[in-house]
């Protein structure tokens, strides 16, 4: 899933605190991905924009297909997407999806994303949550900041430790999603 | 299962060396295209390859960074390598088997891996 294109639009829309959360409720069979940011936000006549895949604030091409693609994936799955935006409050993306539907896309690396977005972009904060049938884990880049005193988040140590410590704890939560 | 207790043992390591990388005169820097098409391409695993690579070696005055879209994605994953002084060196159609001898010969070595640039994909 194109988790980390709708994260980097956060990222451009000068989000400080970017929030991502993967809920799987499998009794509902249902799975949330939320992408809450505090970015410079967007008024309501972009917003009904922003899933037109013609529609993009980037002038090097004419083409934005971060937001209409999220939506087609979760459509296809009985699912759908909403935005809700206020300028400068930020931006929350919303996408359900069915779960054990056919046309349900993979959740992917999401560690790898979620490592990558936090490696390059050390200055910023993210919060990571997995959320599954009541467990929880949550990744506060607040709280490795406070560990870590100083050094920066895109240490390539730094990065190769949090990598696997996200995997080990939230690989069997994120399983739940493909076992209906 | 890993703790955020070891995060405190790599600061600690970590922590002296950091300043010295920001500060070396000799850094050098080593970006990888992530945009759609760099990680359709198979971008990730390349920067993964990279910063496993430079950890696990301690290359200490490497920073490992992305960028967004190049405007070649035929080449993707692209990888660029700047080094202070000299001219920027760009990889093209990156794998994490050929980030091993980039390692190797150029970060370390100091010599470009010709046969992975551009200018031998466009040939």
């Amino acid at each position: 899933m194109n988790v980390l294109d709708v994260a980097e639009n956060s990222v451009a829309a000068g989000s400080t605190l970017t929030c991502i959360t993967v809920a799987i409720d499998t009794a509902a069979h249902r799975l949330t991905v939320t992408i809450a940011d505090n970015g410079r936000g967007m008024d309501a006549q972009t917003v009904q924009r922003v899933t037109d895949p013609f529609y993009t604030t980037r002038t090097t091409r004419k083409v934005g297909l971060g937001l209409p693609l999220f939506r087609e994936a979760a459509e296809a799955t009985g699912g759908g997407l909403t935005i809700r935006s206020q300028p400068g409050q930020g931006t929350t993306v919303e996408a359900t999806f069915t779960l054990g539907h056919i046309d349900l896309a993979p959740l992917g690396d999401l560690s790898g994303t979620v490592i990558s977005l936090i490696q390059c972009n050390p200055q910023l904060d993210f919060v990571y949550r997995v959320w599954s049938d009541g467990e929880e884990f949550t990744l506060d880049t607040r709280e490795l900041r406070e560990i870590l005193e100083g050094v920066s988040l895109s240490t390539p140590q730094v990065a190769v430790f949090l990598r696997q410590y996200l995997q080990e704890h939230t690989e069997n939560l994120l399983k739940r999603s493909t076992q209906i | 299962m890993k703790s955020l207790e070891e995060l405190a043992a790599i600061r600690d390591r970590m922590k002296g060396i950091v300043n010295m990388r920001e500060a070396d005169p000799n850094n050098i820097r080593v970006v990888v295209g992530m945009a759609t098409c760099g990680i359709a391409a198979g971008a990730r695993p390349v920067l993964n390859a990279f910063t496993e690579e430079v950890a696990r070696r301690e290359l200490n005055n490497v920073t490992v960074t992305q960028t967004g879209c190049i405007g070649i994605c035929q080449y993707e994953p692209v990888v660029e390598v700047f080094q202070p002084g000299k001219e920027k060196v760009t990889y093209v159609k990156m794998t994490p088997e050929k980030v091993q001898r980039v390692i190797g010969e150029h970060l370390v070595g100091g010599t470009p891996v010709a046969e992975y640039t551009i200018g031998a994909a466009q040939r």
